[in-house]
């Protein structure tokens, strides 16, 4: 039974590394840059919650709500800052200023809420747990991929349904393109942001549902290894990221549970490198051939 | 001599120039005691830094390939330098401090090049933003794998072991797990530190001045043409690659033998990016700016010490603000107005003569 | 069409036994390319399919067809940067099966780009001296330690690369960028850099694209002296018809993939075949 509660758990992590990598590859997808500081939109999102529950006493639901508000409006701000006027710039420059734009939010958290953890609330989740047989799934577990099952038939359903996210798609595809059938690529790139930052702080509350450990670098780590999942999944390919977060959550919960506590991190990203040896451009990547 | 040669000259011999100036500046200084005690201590790290940067911008402006992993092989190096020293004092009693750490210098290039190599075969097969995934990926595992590493000394001989403290009864620890290299004896100098970013500077650029050097830049301008050259594309870059690693080996040694410990928490993908920013600021394959801009960065927090609340957040700012002016279209055009005159003078006015015959 | 100012000396051409055509002076020599059934795939389309084509070891030939025919696509595949699905190419009588793209360029194959592809963060020198790397060599400790053999090599190399470049009389260009030269130097450019690596077949793709009338009547006499200084055979796919009959001795065409005729300039002009090609085919019945 320890099988199947590992599992679980798997599932549970893979889900949330699954929302957050959504958020890398749509932003890849589209903008062609790896968006360091997304990692830190999730801690925001998690202290915006924190603060809504601890703090101002307002219900779940609403604190929630607020956490995603106020990360849609920082993602599009980012977006339109630091990353807009750089849309000609190599992909090095970008990075390196999504990385200053990293830093910047964690010390802005840093100040605002201080180097202490916060112990994440987690009592409105904690209601009821679910009993199969000897299995017991806490309602968090639950929750966590419900809500990713959800996310993701949601995202599968706007970008192939609505006319917004089929010009997603075409900028993805092919930015100049795009441009010239009337589609304003500056605005679906901003509404990638929105609906990447939004993720993040879903994603922010539910791992610190789980691991209800608050500060401002909680963002970092969950972040690489979203990274992680995006591109060993096929960066750009959103049921890539789904894949490659769930299998990514999974791999680290067994290694540490079956190899190595200490080296859950480092199984992970053998793993990561072993996949790439063998498809370069991910699981559901598409490879790219070079014209000459 | 060609004005290109000419210029490459010129530009060797002022970088070569700063680093001895500065160097025999310093030296005055610390004689004279008027240098402060917070720069004296940054010295060997900035050293260390200015090779970490130098042999990044090998990789990244050279050969044109993002490695998001250089402080593993810095942790390699620090990691292998704090061993080598222990045991060479344990087993040999070698007290002269200077051949210990040359001799730990040394071990910490060498078995970082070796890893530069096993890692550099996977990796290099790989393009763009999978490499620079993949080098991330190797500087966590390296970070990983040190963190349950446990290195002893009993009766002069080196015990390890791997996962758990599975060492005999009388031995003295060198590495102790996540608690990293412990009980170091700080031997690095100031001086060797000097003698490290002039090998280091004689290594890249006459390398990249000469045969491989110029065709580890051709696979970066255009991987194709390089081939059909016949120039064999993973050789060169894992030349580039192997030897950034050796050097971030060197500069890892002297800068763990800096200090009584050395954490595995040190070298974290944080560290990796830090160099990478001293090479993007400094400009890449500029070594000069590199050294400029390592030596800047490592002081400037430093100096922000007063405002210890407030100089991350500086940074970042400062950091994103430089890449937005430096990278837009816009403000480089007004920038390059404004800077225009100065450029002339040192230019003179030979850009016309570029057209021949084409110029319809 | 204006008069065509003729670079080719009246050549006999010969068949020879695999359907081609090789100028009479190189029948008795290996050929320098041979290529059998050659063709690949993408994805169930084939892009070349039965290719065969023989060309002589000082032969100027000519590749046309209408675009999309897949004349790059046949570049490379004889530069290995496709592997072909059937077929095989012969370089001097070698075979270059499994072998890759820098093992066709030791074996004595060098190229053009149609999308020009030079080390265009390096000097015009630079550039040559990359295409002298397996001709004039050193290794990496005497280039990093200044050993005396790091001093004679730079030297043969300058020198080597000053002569090359004085054949499109670039010398006064070698310390400039070469990204920044204009569009018609750095296409010599290229042709320069593929000539240092001594080939005995040279593929330009398309270099008189760009070009106006004087710079393309300058190419052609210098396609023709290059031939002639280092009595290589040169392969080109080119639109300028101009060109194309001034300067080659065999032609081959080109339509899906497939070759449609063979010939010298005037027989490929009389070809019904290829005027349907490039001009599509004509209504029956129709005016």
């Amino acid at each position: 039974m320890i099988f199947l509660d590992n599992l679980i758990n798997g599932l549970s992590l893979g889900s949330i590394y699954a929302i957050i990598a959504l958020g890398y590859t749509m932003v890849y997808g589209i903008a062609k840059m790896l968006n360091f500081a997304h990692g830190d939109v999730i801690m925001v999102g998690a202290y915006i919650a924190f603060c809504g529950l601890q703090y101002w006493g307002i219900p779940p639901v609403f604190a929630f709500l607020l956490a995603m508000v106020v990360c849609t409006l920082l993602g599009i701000t980012i977006e339109g800052l630091a990353y807009r006027p750089l849309r000609q710039a190599t992909s090095l420059a970008v990075l390196i200023t999504a990385i200053g734009m990293s830093y910047l939010l964690q010390n802005i958290a840093l100040m605002i809420w201080g180097a202490n953890p916060k112990s994440f609330p987690t009592t409105f989740i904690n209601g009821a747990s679910l009993h199969l047989g000897k299995i017991n799934i806490s309602s968090a577990t639950l929750i966590t991929i419900l809500v990713s099952i959800v996310i993701m038939v949601l995202l599968t359903l706007f970008t192939s349904k609505t006319k917004l996210g089929k010009a997603m798609r075409c900028v993805s595809e092919d930015r100049g393109a795009a441009e010239l059938m009337g589609i304003n690529v500056n605005r679906t790139i901003s509404l990638t942001f929105a609906i990447g930052s939004a993720l993040a702080a879903i994603a922010g509350i539910l791992l610190c549902s789980s691991y209800p450990i608050l500060q401002p670098t909680t963002g970092s780590m969950p972040g690489i290894k979203a990274f992680t999942a995006a591109v060993f999944g096929g960066i750009g390919s959103i049921p890539g990221a789904m894949l490659g977060g769930v299998l990514l959550g999974i791999i680290e919960i067994f290694g540490k549970a079956y190899i190595s506590t200490e080296l859950g991190d480092a199984i992970v990203f053998a793993v990561l490198i072993i996949v790439l040896l063998f498809k370069p451009a991910g699981l559901l990547g598409k490879p790219m051939r070079e014209k000459v | 001599m060609t004005k290109a040669k000419r210029k490459r000259l010129i530009y060797n011999l002022i970088t070569f120039g700063l680093v001895i100036a500065a160097f025999l500046i310093l030296q005055n200084m610390i004689a004279t005691k008027s240098i402060s005690r917070s720069l004296k201590g940054q010295l060997v790290p900035i050293c260390s830094w200015i090779v970490m940067a130098v042999s990044l911008n090998l990789v990244i402006g050279f050969s044109g390939e993002l490695s998001l992993g250089h402080a593993g092989f810095m942790s390699i190096g620090a990691y292998t330098g704090a061993i080598v020293s222990g045991w060479l004092l344990a087993a040999f009693d070698m007290q002269d401090t200077t051949l210990r750490l040359v001799l730990a210098i040394v071990a910490g290039g060498i078995l970082a090049g070796i890893f530069g190599v096993l890692i550099g075969i996977p990796v290099l097969r790989l393009r763009g933003d999978y490499l620079a995934i993949v080098t991330l990926a190797f500087g966590e595992i390296i970070r990983n794998l040190v963190n349950v590493l446990y290195v002893g000394t009993a009766d002069g001989k080196l015990q390890f072991s791997f996962l758990n403290k599975n060492l005999p009864e009388n031995v003295t620890m060198l590495v102790d797990g996540a608690k990293g290299a412990v009980k170091i004896k700080p031997i690095s100098t100031f001086t060797v530190g000097f003698v490290l970013i002039i090998i280091t500077l004689i290594v890249v650029l006459n390398l990249v001045n000469s045969r491989a050097g110029r065709a580890i830049q051709a696979t970066r301008d255009n991987r194709i043409a390089a081939e059909s050259m016949g120039v064999s594309v993973t050789r060169y870059k894992m030349m580039a690659f192997v030897t950034a690693a050796v050097l971030a080996g060197m500069a890892g040694a002297l800068y763990g033998l800096n200090s009584s410990t050395v954490v595995p928490t040190q070298f974290t993908f944080n560290q990796s990016i830090n160099v990478l920013v001293f090479v993007v600021l400094g400009g890449l394959g500029n070594v000069l700016g590199s050294i400029i801009s390592a030596t800047f960065l490592t002081v400037l927090p430093e100096v922000l010490r007063e405002f210890a609340d407030y100089r991350m957040l500086v940074y970042a700012v400062v950091l994103i603000l430089v890449m937005i002016f430096t990278n837009n279209p816009t403000t480089r055009a007004i920038a390059n107005r404004l800077f225009a005159p100065i450029k002339n003078l040192f230019h003179g006015k030979h850009k016309e003569s570029v057209g021949g015959g084409d110029a319809k | 069409m204006t008069e065509v100012k003729r670079h080719r000396s009246d050549t006999k051409m010969v068949p020879v036994p695999s359907h081609s055509i090789v100028p009479e002076r190189d029948v008795n020599e290996i050929p320098v390319l041979e290529t059998r059934h050659l063709g690949i795939e993408f994805g169930g389309l084939k892009a070349v399919d039965d290719f065969n084509l023989t060309i002589g070891k000082t032969e100027i030939a000519g590749l046309i067809g209408p675009n999309g025919a897949g004349k790059t696509t046949v570049f490379n595949l004889l530069t290995k940067v496709y592997e072909p699905t059937s077929g095989a190419v012969l370089i001097d009588g070698k075979d270059l099966h499994g072998m890759s793209i820098v093992q066709a360029s030791r074996l004595g194959i060098a190229r053009t780009f149609q999308n020009i592809r030079l080390f265009d963060k390096m000097t015009v020198e630079e550039n040559v001296r990359i295409g002298l790397h397996n001709q004039i060599k050193y290794d990496m400790f005497s280039g990093i330690l200044r050993l005396p053999r790091y001093w004679k090599q730079e030297k043969r190399q300058h020198e080597r690369a000053m002569e090359l470049l004085d054949i499109f009389g670039m010398q006064d260009l070698a310390d400039e960028v070469s990204g920044s030269l204009p569009y018609g130097a750095q296409r010599r450019l290229e042709i320069v850099r593929a000539l240092a690596t001594e080939p005995k077949l040279l593929l330009l793709d398309e270099p008189a694209a760009g070009m106006n009338p004087h710079e393309t009547e300058e190419l052609m006499e210098n396609i023709a002296k290059i031939r002639d200084q280092f009595q290589i055979a040169i392969l080109l796919i080119e639109h300028d018809m101009s060109l194309v009959m001034g300067v080659c001795e065999g032609i081959c065409v080109l339509n899906f993939g497939k070759i449609i005729a063979k010939g010298t300039a005037d027989e490929i002009q009389a070809n019904p075949d290829v005027i349907e090609a490039y001009l599509g085919k004509r209504r029956e019945g129709g005016k």
